[in-house]
């Protein structure tokens, strides 16, 4: 089962609604809720990050027998340095974003910490793809 | 701590209409206070209280994906009606106090309401 969804990149208000409608699913499943809340808090760290740098995208979430995974993909600037975004604290996030109560340098290394695993592919001035997978 | 006790205790105001019945229903076993939501989202905790100083949409997103009962924003801020009609529909318990955050995590804290250790 894959659900897509479209997410905005000017919207930022409504930032949330693609995991918040993922976890809704989870929960008919029937998968342990410890597991939906990993799910939940990368997913939605994934998000804000596609709206915030990433200026909107897609995401696909696919639910197979014994694992969750979740592409998120955007066309925005790309991420200059992996391993500096990686770094607790390191953020290129605008002030507007940190009154909003993001932009703490704590989304990548947040999603990693939830996942099972993580991979990044990125291309400056082309866009990012995060893969997340989440065992079940 | 049951909500209704958190109630009186920050003398708060409730702004999702729950009664003195649905208050005492929701027992809260831990608190946390914070304006990052990525710290929030780092602290994973049940039937936790968020107390922030933000009022927008993300704190009620947040407060939904880790499954968070209730919210008190301090220092008498009060979210849009808007942000107030996502919590309840999602469930999540809105409460706000005149107090400032330090103050009302201190009483809440002395009162015996403890956060994570690490």
């Amino acid at each position: 089962m894959i659900k897509h969804y479209e997410i905005s990149g000017t919207d930022f208000a409504n930032g949330g609604e693609a995991s918040s409608d993922f976890k809704t699913v989870l929960k008919k499943l029937g998968v342990p809720m410890d597991v939906i809340r990993k799910v939940s808090i990368a997913m939605y760290e994934a998000e804000i990050n596609t709206i915030i740098h990433g200026h909107g995208g897609t995401c696909d979430a696919e639910i197979m027998p014994d694992r969750v995974v979740i592409t998120f993909k955007d066309s925005g600037p790309g991420i200059k340095d992996i391993d500096l975004a990686m770094q607790e604290g390191y953020s290129t996030a605008t002030d507007q974003i940190r009154e909003l109560g993001f932009g703490a340098g704590m989304g990548l290394p947040n999603i990693k910490k939830y996942t099972d695993d993580m991979q990044i592919e990125t291309s400056e001035g082309k866009g990012t793809t995060v893969i997340l997978t989440i065992k079940l | 701590m049951l909500l209704s006790d958190i109630r009186n205790i920050l003398d708060a105001k409730v702004l999702t209409g729950e009664d003195e019945a649905a208050l005492s229903a929701i027992d809260i076993h831990m608190a946390c206070g914070c304006d990052l939501m990525s710290d929030v989202l780092a602290f994973v905790k049940d039937q936790a209280l968020l107390l922030s100083g933000l009022i927008n949409q993300q704190v009620i997103r947040t407060a939904e994906m880790m499954d968070i009962r209730a919210v008190c924003f301090v220092r008498g801020k009060v979210p849009a009606d808007d942000v107030i009609e996502l919590a309840k529909d999602r469930g999540i318990a809105l409460i706000a106090t005149e107090m400032p955050l330090y103050n009302a995590c201190g009483i809440l804290y002395d009162k015996g309401l403890r956060g994570k250790d690490k």
